[in-house]
């Protein structure tokens, strides 16, 4: 028969259905012509341009959320076979079939694939993870970096608050207010810089609150997920160290 | 310092290597003692022990309001934290889960286990000469040898990994090479310390406790 021969060129999907915050999930079954090449955006754009699901009944478009397609802003991130992933950078020839789509269910889902990382960005505020400069008159050049200290904290600044580290953080959950690994290394990062380094208290403080960097339990998964290979628990374990001479500074001195 | 989560987990983590993992290497070494010297070297131990300054202060302070706190704060903590092995069958991530389910089992373990001995010697029903015919007699019954078995070897991976975890948290061990050596080194304690409790508990299945007991026995008769 014809259809077998089709067959053998489609990439099936099972994607985790949402149609809207507080409804229930449901799954769909998608077959998408496979061209060479293709990942898991590409094939939900195909599914955009064709709502059928495998069984042949016209569907809603499966909804999700992309940028840069570069796997640098971490938009489209979405659990992927089982997997904390962006969808821009997972190949389709890399991936065992059926290929399974589900939002990360660690941040509130808006629809299907769309996800909420709203509590990444106050975390980030929180910990007051900028560095500031403004004043009323100019401040001049602030001191300078060593280069071997620019080195690996450039490796920080890569991270994209793509929210894959939470998604795998057992401690993340909503019986557990754990600010997550992603804004602790962002506080390594910010009172590395010279400059940063002037509000480095301020940053500590605040990882020394309730749901702070003491929420963390070690169980290292952080660091197998990040899409950009941050060293996620080094940077935990450092403001541990700094954290712990925080208290004892605290409380011995003042 | 304000009483926040973040004072009370490392509060946690402080007791649970000082005092309380002291106290438990001292408990190894003193049980082995059965295994090493027989009836007569574990009494030594056990005299030791009961020939310390002010006993009961060091009982409280040292041991039952530390494990007390570290028992139900750790509690909430497990209740805290999700298990997703599921996704992630990393071996860290088996420790995570080891390290919460081992916690619970050793509260459980610890109450039963003071409820037959310390707590027996509280009530009057058996005096300190008697703990090595006690153990004795609870290591001979096969479920109940069974069920101390699983108790140390939680306990002693409670103990060993809650090391591990306890030199990160504090910053101890920062960098990816020194927290891989000293899960290393914890895996050898847990090894170590597991061997100390299992050798005890067969040598208390000998019958030379047996006979310790009956010579107790006959003792307690004449009298």
């Amino acid at each position: 028969m014809a259809e077998t021969t089709v067959a053998s060129k489609m990439v099936t999907f099972i994607i985790t259905r949402q149609d809207k915050p507080e409804s229930q999930a449901y799954s769909e079954t998608f077959k998408v012509p496979y061209r060479p090449n293709m990942n898991v955006i590409s094939a939900l754009m195909e599914i955009q341009r064709n709502p059928v699901t495998a069984e042949g009944k016209k569907t809603t478009p499966v909804v999700w959320e992309s940028n840069c397609l570069e796997e640098v802003c971490g938009a489209c991130s979405m659990v992927i076979n089982g997997k904390p992933r962006q969808a821009c950078s997972a190949l389709i020839d890399q991936l065992e079939q059926p290929i399974r789509l589900e939002p990360m269910r660690t941040f509130p889902v808006v629809r299907d694939l769309v996800i909420d990382r709203e509590r990444m960005f106050s975390a980030l505020k929180k910990v007051k993870a900028w560095i500031p400069i403004d004043g009323t008159y100019d401040l001049g050049p602030g001191p300078r970096m060593a280069e071997s200290k620019r080195q690996w904290a450039y490796e920080l600044s890569k991270c994209m608050t793509c929210g894959v580290c939470l998604e795998s953080c057992p401690n993340v959950n909503e019986r557990n207010s754990f600010i997550g690994p992603a804004a602790i290394s962002q506080v390594r990062l910010f009172n590395a810089h010279p400059t940063g380094e002037m509000n480095k208290e301020e940053r500590l403080e605040a990882l020394m609150e309730d749901g702070g960097i003491e929420g963390c339990g070690n169980s290292q998964n952080c660091v197998r997920s990040c899409p950009k290979g941050i060293p996620l628990t080094t940077s935990i374990a450092a403001m541990n160290r700094d954290t712990t001479k925080q208290l004892f500074k605290k409380w011995l001195t003042v | 310092m304000k009483g926040n989560s973040y004072f009370s987990r490392k509060l946690h983590s402080l007791v649970g290597i000082i005092p309380l993992g002291g106290f438990f290497i001292v408990h190894a070494l003193t049980n082995f003692q059965a295994f090493e010297r027989g009836p007569e070297g574990f009494q030594n131990g056990v005299n030791f022990i009961n020939n310390l300054p002010l006993l009961p202060v060091l009982e409280f302070v040292l041991i039952y309001i530390p494990l007390l706190f570290h028992g139900i704060y750790g509690l909430y903590v497990a209740y805290q934290s999700n298990s997703n092995l599921g996704r992630f069958k990393y071996g860290r991530n088996w420790a995570f889960t080891a390290q919460r389910v081992t916690g619970v089992i050793t509260f459980v373990f610890v109450f039963w286990h003071v409820y037959q001995t310390r707590f027996q010697v509280y009530m009057g029903n058996i005096s300190h000469e008697e703990l090595g015919s006690t153990m004795n007699h609870i290591a001979s019954s096969p479920l109940v040898f069974t069920l101390y078995v699983i108790g140390v070897l939680a306990a002693s991976f409670h103990f060993a990994n809650g090391l591990w975890a306890f030199l990160i948290s504090w910053g101890i061990t920062v960098g990816e090479r020194a927290q891989r050596v000293s899960s290393k080194i914890c895996m050898a304690i847990f090894l170590l310390v597991s061997a100390l409790f299992i050798l005890s508990l067969v040598a208390f299945r000998g019958d030379e406790f047996k006979e310790v007991a009956d010579a107790v026995t006959a003792v307690r008769s004449l009298l």
